[in-house]
Protein backbone atom coordinates (compact mmCIF):
# COMPACT_ATOMS: atom_id res chain seq x y z
CA UNK A 1 0.00 0.00 0.00
CA UNK A 2 1.38 3.20 -0.82
CA UNK A 3 0.35 6.46 1.32
CA UNK A 4 -0.61 9.46 -0.68
CA UNK A 5 2.23 12.25 -0.95
CA UNK A 6 2.41 13.93 2.51
CA UNK A 7 1.19 17.30 1.80
CA UNK A 8 -1.06 19.16 4.37
CA UNK A 9 -4.14 16.71 2.58
CA UNK A 10 -6.78 15.29 4.00
CA UNK A 11 -5.05 12.33 5.87
CA UNK A 12 -3.53 14.18 8.10
CA UNK A 13 -5.59 16.04 10.55
CA UNK A 14 -8.83 14.26 10.04
CA UNK A 15 -10.51 10.74 11.46
CA UNK A 16 -11.72 8.11 10.35
CA UNK A 17 -15.42 8.34 10.55
CA UNK A 18 -17.16 5.03 10.73
CA UNK A 19 -20.24 5.41 7.87
CA UNK A 20 -23.64 3.65 8.90
CA UNK A 21 -25.17 4.00 11.94
CA UNK A 22 -28.61 6.39 11.10
CA UNK A 23 -29.45 5.44 6.86
CA UNK A 24 -26.70 6.89 4.69
CA UNK A 25 -26.01 10.30 6.84
CA UNK A 26 -22.15 10.91 6.56
CA UNK A 27 -20.92 11.11 10.47
CA UNK A 28 -18.02 13.87 9.02
CA UNK A 29 -18.92 16.81 7.39
CA UNK A 30 -18.10 16.98 3.79
CA UNK A 31 -15.59 19.38 4.61
CA UNK A 32 -14.04 18.25 6.85
CA UNK A 33 -12.71 15.53 5.09
CA UNK A 34 -10.94 18.15 2.54
CA UNK A 35 -9.44 19.59 5.93
CA UNK A 36 -11.55 22.69 5.37
CA UNK A 37 -9.79 23.62 1.97
CA UNK A 38 -12.17 24.87 -0.61
CA UNK A 39 -10.23 25.13 -3.64
CA UNK A 40 -9.03 22.36 -5.59
CA UNK A 41 -5.24 22.32 -6.77
CA UNK A 42 -6.56 22.62 -10.14
CA UNK A 43 -10.29 23.47 -11.47
CA UNK A 44 -11.96 20.42 -12.61
CA UNK A 45 -14.87 20.43 -15.28
CA UNK A 46 -17.50 19.63 -14.18
CA UNK A 47 -18.05 16.98 -17.19
CA UNK A 48 -14.43 15.62 -16.45
CA UNK A 49 -14.23 12.23 -16.66
CA UNK A 50 -12.23 10.16 -13.85
CA UNK A 51 -10.68 6.55 -13.70
CA UNK A 52 -9.71 4.36 -11.46
CA UNK A 53 -5.80 3.79 -12.34
CA UNK A 54 -4.32 2.02 -8.64
CA UNK A 55 -5.18 -1.57 -8.30
CA UNK A 56 -7.80 -2.25 -4.98
CA UNK A 57 -4.64 -2.97 -2.56
CA UNK A 58 -3.44 0.47 -3.32
CA UNK A 59 -6.71 2.69 -2.26
CA UNK A 60 -7.92 0.25 0.49
CA UNK A 61 -6.14 2.34 3.20
CA UNK A 62 -7.77 5.71 1.76
CA UNK A 63 -10.42 7.71 3.95
CA UNK A 64 -13.39 5.73 3.22
CA UNK A 65 -14.89 8.56 0.87
CA UNK A 66 -11.48 8.99 -1.46
CA UNK A 67 -12.24 4.33 -1.25
CA UNK A 68 -15.36 4.66 -2.60
CA UNK A 69 -14.50 7.11 -5.63
CA UNK A 70 -11.75 4.73 -6.19
CA UNK A 71 -14.35 2.17 -6.17
CA UNK A 72 -17.13 4.22 -8.49
CA UNK A 73 -14.60 4.75 -10.84
CA UNK A 74 -13.35 1.75 -12.00
CA UNK A 75 -15.90 2.44 -14.47
CA UNK A 76 -15.31 5.58 -16.54
CA UNK A 77 -17.51 8.46 -14.19
CA UNK A 78 -17.31 12.32 -15.18
CA UNK A 79 -16.87 14.60 -11.54
CA UNK A 80 -20.25 15.59 -11.83
CA UNK A 81 -21.99 11.77 -11.70
CA UNK A 82 -19.25 11.58 -8.66
CA UNK A 83 -20.86 13.65 -6.76
CA UNK A 84 -24.42 12.81 -7.63
CA UNK A 85 -23.64 9.02 -6.87
CA UNK A 86 -22.54 9.38 -4.02
CA UNK A 87 -23.93 12.41 -2.80
CA UNK A 88 -21.57 14.14 -2.27
CA UNK A 89 -21.68 18.40 -2.51
CA UNK A 90 -19.81 19.31 -5.92
CA UNK A 91 -17.03 21.43 -4.71
CA UNK A 92 -15.93 18.53 -2.50
CA UNK A 93 -16.40 15.87 -4.90
CA UNK A 94 -13.68 18.16 -7.47
CA UNK A 95 -11.14 18.53 -3.77
CA UNK A 96 -10.94 14.59 -3.22
CA UNK A 97 -10.73 13.65 -6.66
CA UNK A 98 -7.66 16.31 -7.79
CA UNK A 99 -6.59 15.00 -4.27
CA UNK A 100 -7.00 11.49 -5.65
CA UNK A 101 -5.49 12.54 -9.18
CA UNK A 102 -2.46 14.12 -6.74
CA UNK A 103 -1.50 10.28 -4.90
CA UNK A 104 -1.83 8.83 -9.05
CA UNK A 105 -4.96 6.93 -8.15
CA UNK A 106 -7.27 7.83 -10.85
CA UNK A 107 -7.03 9.59 -14.08
CA UNK A 108 -8.24 12.59 -15.08
CA UNK A 109 -9.62 12.82 -19.02
CA UNK A 110 -10.70 16.51 -19.28
CA UNK A 111 -12.12 18.26 -22.34
CA UNK A 112 -9.71 19.78 -24.11
CA UNK A 113 -10.02 23.13 -25.38
CA UNK A 114 -8.39 24.52 -27.98
CA UNK A 115 -8.97 27.80 -27.67
CA UNK A 116 -9.50 30.60 -24.96
CA UNK A 117 -12.62 30.71 -23.31
CA UNK A 118 -12.65 26.69 -23.35
CA UNK A 119 -14.96 26.60 -26.12
CA UNK A 120 -15.00 23.39 -28.39
CA UNK A 121 -13.10 22.63 -31.17
CA UNK A 122 -14.70 22.47 -34.68
CA UNK A 123 -13.66 18.93 -35.07
CA UNK A 124 -15.25 17.78 -31.67
CA UNK A 125 -18.62 19.72 -32.31
CA UNK A 126 -18.64 17.60 -35.59
CA UNK A 127 -18.07 14.25 -33.95
CA UNK A 128 -20.63 15.38 -31.65
CA UNK A 129 -23.04 16.25 -34.37
CA UNK A 130 -22.22 12.93 -36.10
CA UNK A 131 -22.89 10.87 -33.07
CA UNK A 132 -26.24 12.52 -32.43
CA UNK A 133 -27.15 11.83 -35.95
CA UNK A 134 -26.50 7.89 -35.01
CA UNK A 135 -28.57 7.22 -32.12
CA UNK B 1 -27.54 22.85 -20.96
CA UNK B 2 -30.66 22.97 -20.75
CA UNK B 3 -32.33 25.56 -19.20
CA UNK B 4 -35.36 27.87 -18.88
CA UNK B 5 -37.91 28.62 -16.34
CA UNK B 6 -39.47 26.81 -13.42
CA UNK B 7 -41.10 23.78 -14.06
CA UNK B 8 -40.71 24.20 -17.91
CA UNK B 9 -39.60 20.87 -18.37
CA UNK B 10 -35.63 20.90 -18.15
CA UNK B 11 -35.27 17.33 -16.19
CA UNK B 12 -38.01 16.06 -18.52
CA UNK B 13 -36.08 16.46 -21.40
CA UNK B 14 -32.59 15.70 -19.80
CA UNK B 15 -34.49 12.16 -18.87
CA UNK B 16 -36.14 11.79 -22.28
CA UNK B 17 -32.75 11.59 -24.37
CA UNK B 18 -30.07 10.87 -21.58
CA UNK B 19 -29.28 6.97 -21.59
CA UNK B 20 -29.07 7.37 -17.21
CA UNK B 21 -31.85 8.11 -15.40
CA UNK B 22 -31.37 11.83 -14.76
CA UNK B 23 -29.01 12.23 -11.30
CA UNK B 24 -28.68 15.47 -8.62
CA UNK B 25 -25.48 17.11 -7.72
CA UNK B 26 -25.66 19.56 -5.58
CA UNK B 27 -23.40 22.63 -4.75
CA UNK B 28 -22.91 23.83 -1.43
CA UNK B 29 -22.89 27.79 -1.32
CA UNK B 30 -22.02 29.44 1.74
CA UNK B 31 -22.32 33.19 2.22
CA UNK B 32 -21.24 35.27 4.75
CA UNK B 33 -23.28 38.80 5.60
CA UNK B 34 -22.60 40.85 8.71
CA UNK B 35 -25.89 41.02 10.90
CA UNK B 36 -27.08 45.06 10.69
CA UNK B 37 -28.21 44.13 14.58
CA UNK B 38 -25.47 42.12 15.47
CA UNK B 39 -23.24 44.43 17.89
CA UNK B 40 -21.44 41.54 18.83
CA UNK B 41 -20.12 42.06 14.96
CA UNK B 42 -20.16 38.32 14.36
CA UNK B 43 -20.52 37.56 10.90
CA UNK B 44 -23.58 35.06 10.13
CA UNK B 45 -23.42 32.58 7.56
CA UNK B 46 -26.06 31.12 5.56
CA UNK B 47 -25.48 28.05 3.00
CA UNK B 48 -27.60 27.23 0.12
CA UNK B 49 -27.56 24.17 -1.59
CA UNK B 50 -28.21 24.36 -5.57
CA UNK B 51 -29.10 21.56 -7.55
CA UNK B 52 -28.54 20.53 -11.22
CA UNK B 53 -30.44 17.66 -12.83
CA UNK B 54 -28.18 15.96 -15.57
CA UNK B 55 -27.80 13.08 -17.90
CA UNK B 56 -25.38 11.38 -20.09
CA UNK B 57 -25.12 10.05 -24.06
CA UNK B 58 -22.66 8.06 -24.76
CA UNK B 59 -21.59 9.15 -28.51
CA UNK B 60 -18.59 7.05 -29.41
CA UNK B 61 -15.79 4.72 -27.78
CA UNK B 62 -14.29 8.31 -26.33
CA UNK B 63 -17.08 10.54 -26.83
CA UNK B 64 -19.78 11.18 -23.99
CA UNK B 65 -21.72 14.31 -24.47
CA UNK B 66 -23.53 15.20 -20.75
CA UNK B 67 -26.81 17.16 -20.36
CA UNK B 68 -26.87 19.41 -17.58
CA UNK B 69 -30.21 21.37 -16.27
CA UNK B 70 -29.44 24.36 -15.18
CA UNK B 71 -30.41 25.27 -11.31
CA UNK B 72 -33.87 26.35 -10.77
CA UNK B 73 -33.01 29.66 -9.07
CA UNK B 74 -31.70 32.49 -11.58
CA UNK B 75 -29.41 34.22 -9.11
CA UNK B 76 -26.80 30.92 -9.10
CA UNK B 77 -25.04 32.58 -12.06
CA UNK B 78 -21.60 31.41 -11.15
CA UNK B 79 -23.12 28.22 -11.39
CA UNK B 80 -24.13 29.07 -14.90
CA UNK B 81 -20.79 30.25 -15.88
CA UNK B 82 -19.42 26.91 -14.15
CA UNK B 83 -21.23 25.02 -16.58
CA UNK B 84 -20.69 27.55 -19.17
CA UNK B 85 -17.23 27.14 -19.58
CA UNK B 86 -16.79 24.56 -22.08
CA UNK B 87 -20.42 24.19 -23.14
CA UNK B 88 -21.04 23.16 -26.46
CA UNK B 89 -24.32 25.08 -26.36
CA UNK B 90 -27.72 25.76 -24.42
CA UNK B 91 -31.26 24.31 -25.07
CA UNK B 92 -33.79 27.14 -23.91
CA UNK B 93 -37.07 25.85 -22.93
CA UNK B 94 -40.10 28.03 -23.12
CA UNK B 95 -43.27 27.77 -21.96
CA UNK B 96 -45.35 29.99 -24.52
CA UNK B 97 -47.96 30.54 -21.74
CA UNK B 98 -45.04 31.88 -19.35
CA UNK B 99 -42.94 33.58 -22.04
CA UNK B 100 -41.09 35.90 -19.23
CA UNK B 101 -39.73 33.04 -17.63
CA UNK B 102 -37.14 32.29 -19.99
CA UNK B 103 -36.72 35.71 -20.01
CA UNK B 104 -32.84 35.88 -18.08
CA UNK B 105 -32.04 32.67 -19.36
CA UNK B 106 -31.77 34.14 -22.90
CA UNK B 107 -30.42 37.40 -21.92
CA UNK B 108 -27.14 35.30 -19.80
CA UNK B 109 -26.79 33.46 -23.10
CA UNK B 110 -27.08 36.15 -25.23
CA UNK B 111 -24.39 37.91 -22.86
CA UNK B 112 -22.14 34.85 -22.63
CA UNK B 113 -22.03 34.03 -26.29
CA UNK B 114 -22.54 30.59 -26.40
CA UNK B 115 -24.58 29.13 -29.38
CA UNK B 116 -28.04 28.52 -28.29
CA UNK B 117 -31.55 27.51 -29.16
CA UNK B 118 -35.12 28.30 -28.04
CA UNK B 119 -37.16 25.28 -27.86
CA UNK B 120 -40.61 25.91 -27.77
CA UNK B 121 -42.07 22.94 -25.22
CA UNK B 122 -45.88 22.84 -26.19
CA UNK B 123 -47.76 21.67 -23.25
CA UNK B 124 -51.07 19.05 -23.97
CA UNK B 125 -49.82 19.31 -27.30
CA UNK B 126 -50.49 22.63 -28.13
CA UNK B 127 -48.13 25.73 -29.51
CA UNK B 128 -50.05 28.76 -29.59
CA UNK B 129 -47.49 30.44 -30.44
CA UNK B 130 -45.46 30.61 -33.91
CA UNK B 131 -41.89 30.58 -34.00
CA UNK B 132 -42.00 34.43 -36.10
CA UNK B 133 -44.13 35.71 -32.93
CA UNK B 134 -42.10 34.37 -30.22
CA UNK B 135 -38.87 35.75 -31.78
CA UNK B 136 -40.33 39.12 -31.59
CA UNK B 137 -41.68 38.68 -28.16
CA UNK B 138 -38.18 37.85 -27.29
CA UNK B 139 -36.00 40.32 -29.05
CA UNK B 140 -33.64 38.19 -30.08
CA UNK B 141 -31.61 38.32 -33.30
CA UNK B 142 -32.62 36.10 -36.14
CA UNK B 143 -29.61 34.04 -35.64
CA UNK B 144 -30.78 31.86 -32.62
CA UNK B 145 -32.97 29.36 -34.31
CA UNK B 146 -36.48 28.27 -33.16
CA UNK B 147 -37.77 25.47 -33.04
CA UNK B 148 -41.41 23.55 -31.28
CA UNK B 149 -40.62 20.68 -29.26
CA UNK B 150 -42.23 18.23 -26.92
CA UNK B 151 -39.64 17.15 -24.05
CA UNK B 152 -41.50 14.19 -23.18
CA UNK B 153 -40.48 12.67 -26.36
CA UNK B 154 -36.74 11.21 -27.08
CA UNK B 155 -37.11 11.77 -30.80
CA UNK B 156 -38.08 15.42 -30.56
CA UNK B 157 -35.67 15.93 -27.70
CA UNK B 158 -32.76 14.61 -29.79
CA UNK B 159 -33.65 16.67 -32.79
CA UNK B 160 -33.50 19.39 -30.72
CA UNK B 161 -29.95 18.96 -29.51
CA UNK B 162 -28.97 18.18 -33.32
CA UNK B 163 -30.41 21.72 -34.46
CA UNK B 164 -28.34 23.06 -31.77
CA UNK B 165 -24.87 21.50 -32.06
CA UNK B 166 -25.32 22.40 -36.11
CA UNK B 167 -26.06 25.80 -34.95
CA UNK B 168 -22.76 25.74 -32.67
CA UNK B 169 -21.17 24.46 -36.03
CA UNK B 170 -22.32 27.16 -38.08
CA UNK B 171 -21.26 29.75 -35.58
CA UNK B 172 -17.77 28.05 -35.32
CA UNK B 173 -17.30 28.50 -39.33
CA UNK B 174 -18.53 31.97 -40.23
Amino acid sequence: MTPPPASPGPYGASHHAPYGGEGDQPLVRPYAMTGGRTRPRYQLAIEALVSTSAEPGAYQGLLPEHQRICHLCRELKSVAEISALLAIPLGVARILVADLAEAGMVSIHQPSSSEAGGQPDVTLLERVLSGLRKL
Amino acid sequence: MVAGGFGVGKTTFVGAVSEINPLRTEAVMTSASAGIDDLSHVADKTTTTVAMDFGRITLDDDLILYLFGTPGQDRFWFMWDDLVRGAIGAVVLVDTRRLADCFPAVDYFENSGLPFVIALNGFDGHQPYRPEEVREALQIGPDAPIITTDARHRAEAKSALITLVEHALLARLK
